[in-house]
């Protein structure tokens, strides 16, 4: 059998046997020390395993990465701002960071109206569960795969050639000129940002759709008793008690589309204008430039800092009403 | 659902003439949501469609052609993909980095998730707090190091390297919500089992780990597609290794054909498969695992 096969084999059984041994050793040696110490000293040895895999993974490596920002290519010589220097000042990365305030506008904007457009719409029909399906399907479709998918759909074949992409064919059907839509740029920003409404608003329509459910049908049926138009329902009513969770599924795009990759990396990798800071970071880190990848990576954490304090007060909100 | 569509169908409009002006007026309804399904549903088709026409049929018509006779439909592009350098040797390696990924990160998970939820210690708060905050961090801000370190005691481009690299990244939010999970358990039950003289574990083992598999389940799938699915991980560690995943390849393979790119409509597919699967036969915990998700990135 493939050695390879083994290794995996031996890690799936291994490791939680390791695990189990790891807890029934320690069980063994608090046994041993006096009863009233045991309680103290047990939840230690439980969360060890992943507060260390948080620091070595995640804690330690960020900060190590702020170190390297202010420190030459090779690591050793202390270079004070200049790399953030270059990134404000070099057109490259101020591009990117552009794309990016697109990406957070648009995306973040048109995925959450449209995952709301979706629950109130989907809420009124008998086959909701179908739409649903159709919406959530790209979601579990990987960013390789769908860029794949939508190479197809914005694929240009010049004019008076037959149209091979389906945009195209659509649009010339109608009598346009077919138009490169990742490749102007005027456009490939907003094709790539459309690739990413297309994934995540069955995530956002399913969050919003489940909070939708909750709102209590009496409270709208006075609505409409008392003669309130269906739009001036949603809106006084519907949308003001959808508010948290639109700000919740909100940050979680922001997030996403802050740190987004896949997408222009595949498509476009970053050619014609359309790169982001994430995939600027990454060219970076594989020509070696490890001080202005862990410049570029710092900006991004900074940016992303303010979501986590909200995050975690959200968090201590929830707490507090346990 | 059904309270809310009832409210809808007012009463005094059931007659026939006034079922059939209903039917009228929510004809827009239907047709937007007819045109948003298939926006939504169109892209995925025409890919699926293509990869079973000749290679050179992509390049020289739409896929709406093979809709009509003749389809002309091959299996080509499979037959080249697999023969293309890599790519049969790539789906196994996806397989291997994601399963015990998964289990690894699940498992470990589980026992920090009992631990925060069940046990009381000093700095509980700020531990978890850290790891609350952890969930956004973007993982680019750990990559030069990470990879350093790999590089340093030599396994990057192994699979323990991205195993450990998934694990690190995946448990925050992991550890999250199983102590929520397990954390909103009948504190009753717990209570009488320490009183009935169970230990941690078998309250750990017995209770806790028992009544938590919905969400466990939830939380394997959620993880393995995660894996199955990721670029960026893979791309960063696994540089030019044999053992690198099929997205990796198939990015690799994209990104290096300027034209003539078409037969990894069959890749895409392929990859796409699995998560597509899983995805119609366990909905209901993929979507579970969605929605738990919401403060995750």
């Amino acid at each position: 059998m493939d050695d390879r096969i083994i290794t995996a084999l031996g890690a799936v059984i291994g490791v939680p046997l390791l695990l189990g041994g790891y807890l029934w050793v320690t069980e063994q040696l608090l046994a041993r020390l006096p009863r009233r110490v045991q309680p103290t000293v047990r939840p230690y040895v439980w969360v060890f395993p992943a507060v260390a895999f948080a620091f070595v993974f995640m804690v330690l490596p960020a900060i190590n990465t702020v170190i390297l920002s202010f420190l030459d290519r090779r690591g050793t010589t202390f270079v004070g701002l200049d790399n953030y220097v270059f990134f404000f000042t070099n057109p490259d990365t101020i591009a990117s960071l552009k794309n990016n305030i697109l990406w957070l506008v648009f995306f973040t904007g048109f995925s959450v109206i449209g995952g709301l457009l979706c629950a109130i719409l989907f809420d009124r029909i008998r086959y909701e569960t179908l739409a649903k399906t159709a919406v959530f399907l790209p979601l579990p479709i990987s960013a390789v795969a769908s860029s794949i998918i939508w190479k197809f759909m914005y694929q240009y074949d010049p004019p008076g050639a037959v149209q091979t992409g389906t945009l195209n064919a659509a649009i010339g059907t109608l009598g346009f000129d077919p138009v490169a839509w990742l490749i102007d740029s005027t456009t490939n920003n907003f094709a790539l940002i459309f690739v990413g409404i297309w994934t995540a608003t069955g995530f956002a329509m399913t969050i919003i759709s489940a909070s939708l459910k909750s709102i209590a049908a009496e409270l709208l049926e006075a609505a409409r008793v008392d003669g309130a138009s269906e739009l001036r329902v949603l809106w006084t009513i519907v949308v003001p008690l959808l508010l948290p969770t639109l700000t919740v599924v909100g940050t979680t795009l922001t997030i996403q589309a802050l740190r987004v990759f896949d997408i222009p990396y595949v498509l476009t990798s970053g050619a014609y204008g359309t790169d982001v800071i994430a995939s600027q970071m990454f060219t970076r880190l594989q020509n070696g430039q490890y001080d202005r990848a862990s410049t570029v990576a710092v900006v991004l954490l900074v940016v992303i800092i303010p979501l986590m304090l909200i995050n975690i007060r959200r968090f201590r909100q929830q707490e507090e009403i346990r | 659902m059904t309270a809310a569509t009832t409210t809808l169908s007012r009463p005094h409009s059931a007659t026939f003439t006034g079922q059939a002006s209903r039917r009228v007026r929510r004809l827009p309804l239907h047709l937007a949501i007819w045109v948003i399904m298939a926006i939504w549903l169109i892209p995925t088709i025409g890919l699926f469609v293509n990869s079973f026409r000749p290679i050179a049929d992509m390049s020289s018509s739409g896929w709406w052609t093979a809709l009509f006779p003749p389809s002309r439909l091959t299996i080509e592009s499979y037959q080249t993909i697999m023969e293309t350098e890599g790519v049969a040797n790539s789906i196994l390696n996806s397989l291997l980095i994601a399963i015990p990924a998964t289990v690894i990160q699940v498992v470990i998970a589980t026992i920090a998730g009992y631990a925060f939820a069940w046990m009381n210690f000093r700095g509980r708060d700020v531990f978890f707090l850290t790891i609350v905050g952890l969930m956004v961090v973007p993982i680019q801000a750990t990559l030069v190091p990470v990879l350093k370190m790999f590089n340093a005691i030599g396994i990057a481009g192994t699979f323990l390297a991205v195993w450990l690299a998934h694990t690190g990244y995946g448990l925050p939010f992991q550890t999250y919500m199983l102590r929520n999970y397990i954390g909103g358990l009948p504190k009753a039950i717990f209570e009488s089992a320490e009183i009935d003289g169970a230990s941690h574990p078998m309250r750990f083992w017995q209770i806790a780990v028992p009544m938590s598999v919905p969400v466990i389940a939830a939380n394997v799938i959620f993880v393995f597609l995660g894996v199955w699915n990721d670029l960026l991980v893979a791309l960063t560690y696994m540089g030019s290794s044999p053992n690198r995943p099929m997205t990796v390849i198939v990015t690799q393979l994209v990104t290096s054909f300027g034209g003539g790119w078409q037969f990894l409509t069959a890749a895409a597919v392929v990859q796409m498969a699995l998560p597509l699967a899983v995805f119609l036969f366990l909905q209901r915990y993929f979507v579970r695992g969605i929605s738990a998700g919401a403060v995750k990135g």
